[in-house]
């Protein structure tokens, strides 16, 4: 079991509040993801669940029972964090088994669960070495690993993969999920990429400055963004943002389009405007186009084969369904 | 440096450093080696820089007369147990500054640094009035306590920058997996902590070993350690040349050795952390 | 960073080391300030149980207008500025020879380092008989050897001895903290410098030496710690005699031979203030350092 219930949670360091009052639900076997700029509170506020830090004001509930002033070993949580934090000074084995020993956890108990978690993580030839003598991405399944094997109510993730290369990233990603997928237990994940946020999540938590900014699945934030912050974090490339004359015919102070709800022409269309910056994916190529009355450049995404150069005179037409409309504070008009 | 070097330079600095470093340790070469000499030997004129008839006679004066293993014991005593005494007392101080750090950790930091500049004539009689009063007048524990408190500071110090380079995040795993302060401080600081913690031993037994100005005024003849037992030997009495290197060799060889291991946590231990 | 629970614990930890400490500066450093106002002469009859009759700044006055005060303050100047002096500039050029690539290099640090391992009274009494007799002594010896008259180096020239026998101890720990700091100089720097045109002496001015800078202060303040309080050399070696009673060695007479427990009080109040003095600059830099 793992649903965890923050209830009007405030952390302030000194005068500097750092975490307004905020509520909020975690279900039990969800895969929520905290995302937003960096400074956002979002590792704060997973730290605060963790009991790494104090609340200043709320309580913090875990199935139920009140864990505000339990000190981490008492939470019944794991936690990955960002530099993996494992004991160097401990084989992979010993890692793995520093929870279970804390837990006073039987030794034929603790050597059937590393077998078990060193097989799952691809780890049995390793479980001898020091994690000085492991890549990255071995480290981090050990540091996994080590989580796994407490079979707690949920999984903390900080950030687990930005010490990761490209590749490797996106690889540990698909493994993350699938071990939700595998475990069915709560994990809740801290990152500043939404691409990561988009397709692990159940979940979404946007946070900007401390402040929950909406909460929903990936395709609701996508479609429904609340705000002009949420439309613009999710999503890449980012929404286009118009402001002026153009939003005004759309009673809006701000219209939002995204790249791909735009079709481009040589001939005719809503917009016109000059090619600008082309960037070419392959599968898609995204032009930056400075369109006549805008003030900032639009994004488009077009298919990998038109073929338009810098400086082409060109049309765009937005989806009108799809084109998001926010008043003079940044709220959608519905 | 990969730079070209010619040979010529090489040898040329080469040889300086050897002479420079040859002049610098003949006080101490020139000791040692007139310990193993006789007497009359040790005073020849021209001196003998190494062919006589080595003696190992001098060293069994020095102990039948003075009882060089007594001093030896109390100096192994007092600066072992300072030492220990005073890592006991640090390392739950260093781990609250390193890691549980707060606006006052820099200013406590350099207070106790102060304390370590307190001249120690200022205060010798207060301190010898109260040892008086405790009874602790020439007894090692007396030592091993105000020993203990004057390396304090340097104590706590090298195991502050020694700890503040282990990643507070391991800690914090440590917690998560359900360690308490006790179990993260014995089995994942200290571990981490060791070389660390190695070298503040090693320094501190050194200061402890040559300190010189307490062991010589609050000792006489009970808890006397080798500093005190040397010190014996300033008045001089016939030819004693040869049993005065013998004593002095005693006295330094145990910690010329341990130096040697300790160099490089010198410079970090007696600068504070400010040169490392 | 850090939770209530593990704040207090920290609290709680750091509490001995503390207690401890402040009881070792509080407790004696108040005995002293109270006797340095006191007419205490055990040997007439002064005790503690009789009551000891309060005389203000009478004992503060006495010793600095003493005869012997001015001299001493004089020869711990002379002696520390003099060890200051031979172990900073000697120390650099050791250390910019010891950071060329040399054979040996292990070995050679090893024979530069050693002396300061010796125990101070070791060093002292090695230096008074072994090197400096004026009979039998090495350098006595040597002066022989080139016909000179050998000297009576601790009588003669005990200051300049003596400040010898410091440089001796102390030259190491210059060296070594120096070469910590050479080696810690980025080689790019002074290859562009040489590129640049700069012969060795303007590199040595201009690059290495404000490199140096930093290092050499906290040398100076460290070893001037150390150096103010020196004790058991000149207690083996001269005893105070031919002008080497330094102020600390005036105040360690007060109390211990003469065993005028005020007087040595309020010298030892200026020693504190004087270490004090040299503290606050030294601290300045740490605490610099912390912030970091």
């Amino acid at each position: 079991m793992g649903r965890i219930q923050l209830k009007q949670v405030k952390k302030a360091f000194g005068d500097v509040v750092v975490i307004p009052p905020l509520d909020l639900e975690i279900e039990d076997g969800e895969f929520v993801v905290f995302v937003g700029p960096s400074g956002c509170g979002k590792s704060t506020l997973l730290r605060l669940i963790a009991g790494l830090e104090d609340t200043t004001a709320g309580t913090i509930e875990i199935d139920g029972q009140d864990a505000t002033g339990l000190p981490p070993a008492k939470r019944r949580l794991a936690m990955v964090f960002q530099s993996y934090a494992l004991y160097p000074h401990m084989t992979v084995r010993k890692n793995i088994a520093f929870p279970m020993r804390m837990a006073k956890m039987s030794l034929q108990e603790q050597n059937s669960r590393i077998e078990a978690a060193a097989k799952a993580l691809n780890l049995t030839d390793y479980l001898d070495r020091r994690p000085g003598q492991l890549s990255g991405g071995q480290r981090q399944r050990v540091a996994i690993g080590r989580a796994i094997v407490r079979e707690p109510a949920a999984f903390l993730f900080d950030e687990p993969l930005s010490n990761l290369d490209a590749a490797l990233r996106v690889g540990m990603r698909m493994e993350i999920s699938e071990l939700h997928k595998k475990l069915d237990t709560t994990m809740i994940y801290v990152t500043h990429d939404q691409v990561e946020a988009m397709t692990m999540a159940d979940k979404i938590v946007v946070l900007q400055a401390g402040v929950i900014e909406q909460v929903g699945s990936p395709l609701e934030l996508y479609r429904t963004p609340r705000n002009k912050f949420v439309a613009g974090f999710i999503g890449s490339p980012k929404m286009n943002l118009i402001e002026g004359p153009e939003a005004a015919k759309h009673n809006a102070a701000t219209i939002g389009i995204r790249p791909e709800h735009l079709t481009v022409s040589p001939e005719s269309g809503d917009w016109k405007g000059i090619v600008g910056v082309s960037e070419h994916l392959g599968s898609d190529t995204f032009f930056h186009v400075a369109v006549d009355g805008f003030a900032e450049t639009v994004t488009v995404r077009a298919g990998g084969d038109v073929d338009l150069h810098y400086g082409d005179a060109i049309y765009l037409t937005p989806d009108h369904e799809l084109i998001h409309r926010f008043d003079e504070k940044g709220l959608r008009i519905p | 440096m990969a730079r070209a070097i010619t040979p010529r330079r090489k040898i040329l600095t080469s040889g300086l450093a050897w002479a420079i470093g040859i002049l610098l340790f003949f006080p101490i070469y020139w000791t040692i080696l007139t310990s193993f000499k006789t007497e009359a030997q040790a005073i020849n004129d021209p001196p003998l820089f190494f062919f006589f008839d080595w003696t190992l006679e001098n060293y069994a004066v020095v102990q039948d007369r003075s009882d060089y293993m007594r001093f030896l014991w109390n100096s192994v005593i007092i600066a072992g147990g300072s030492t220990l005494l005073g890592i006991l007392v640090a390392v739950p101080a260093a781990w609250s500054m390193a890691f549980v750090p707060s606006k006052r950790t820099k200013d406590i930091l350099l207070w106790m640094l102060s304390t370590k500049m307190l001249p120690a004539v200022g205060v010798l009689y207060p301190i010898s009035l109260i040892f008086v009063e405790f009874n602790l007048l020439d007894t090692r524990i007396g030592l091993v306590v105000v020993l203990m408190l004057i390396n304090l500071p340097i104590i706590v110090w090298m195991l502050y920058t020694y700890f503040k380079e282990i990643p507070g995040e391991i800690l914090e795993a440590a917690r998560m997996d359900g360690a308490g302060l006790r179990e993260e401080i014995l089995y994942v600081l200290t571990p981490m902590a060791i070389p660390g913690i190695a070298s503040t031993i090693l320094l501190n037994f050194i200061l402890a070993w040559n300190e010189a100005f307490w062991t010589l005024n609050l000792t006489a003849a009970g808890a006397a350690p080798l500093t005190a037992f040397i010190a014996s030997y300033s008045s001089p009495e016939g030819l004693f040349f040869a049993k005065l290197s013998a004593a002095s060799t005693m006295a330094i060889a145990p910690i010329l050795i341990l130096g040697w291991f300790s160099q490089k946590q010198l410079v970090r231990g007696l600068t504070f952390g400010a040169v490392k | 960073m850090a939770t209530k629970a593990s704040r207090s614990a920290a609290r709680i930890m750091m509490a001995p080391a503390v207690i401890l400490l402040l009881g070792w500066m509080l407790v004696p450093l108040t005995l002293t300030l109270f006797f340095s106002f006191k007419k205490y002469l055990p040997m007439r009859g002064d005790s503690l149980e009789g009551g000891l009759d309060w005389v203000g700044f009478e004992n503060y006055g006495r010793f600095i207008s003493s005869s012997s005060f001015w001299p001493s303050v004089q020869t711990t100047l002379i002696m520390v500025g003099g060890v200051l002096l031979i172990t900073v500039v000697l120390g650099v050029l050791l250390a910019l020879l010891l950071d060329q690539p040399i054979w040996g290099q292990g070995v050679v640090r090893i024979l530069v380092i050693a002396p300061f391992f010796v125990m101070p009274t070791v060093s002292a009494l090695v230096w008074k008989n072994m090197l400096m007799d004026p009979v039998n002594g090495i350098l006595a010896h040597l002066w022989r050897f080139f016909g000179a008259e050998p000297v009576s180096w601790l009588s003669d020239a005990s200051m300049q001895s003596i400040i010898l026998i410091v440089s001796w101890q102390w030259l190491p720990f210059a060296t070594l903290i120096l070469l910590t700091a050479v080696q810690s100089l980025d080689s790019e720097q002074l290859e562009a410098a040489e590129m640049d045109g700069a012969p060795p002496l303007k590199r040595f001015w201009h690059i290495v030496l404000p490199h140096l800078s930093r290092a050499i202060t906290i040398v100076i303040l460290i070893q001037t710690i150390f150096l103010l309080s020196i004790f058991a050399e000149i207690f083996v070696t001269t005893g105070g005699a031919f002008g080497t009673r330094t102020l600390t060695y005036l105040i360690f007479q007060r109390v211990v031979d003469s065993q005028n427990i005020g007087l040595g009080s309020a010298g030892g109040v200026y020693a504190i203030i004087l270490a004090n003095i040299v503290a606050i600059f030294l601290m300045r830099i740490v605490g610099k350092n912390l912030d970091a």
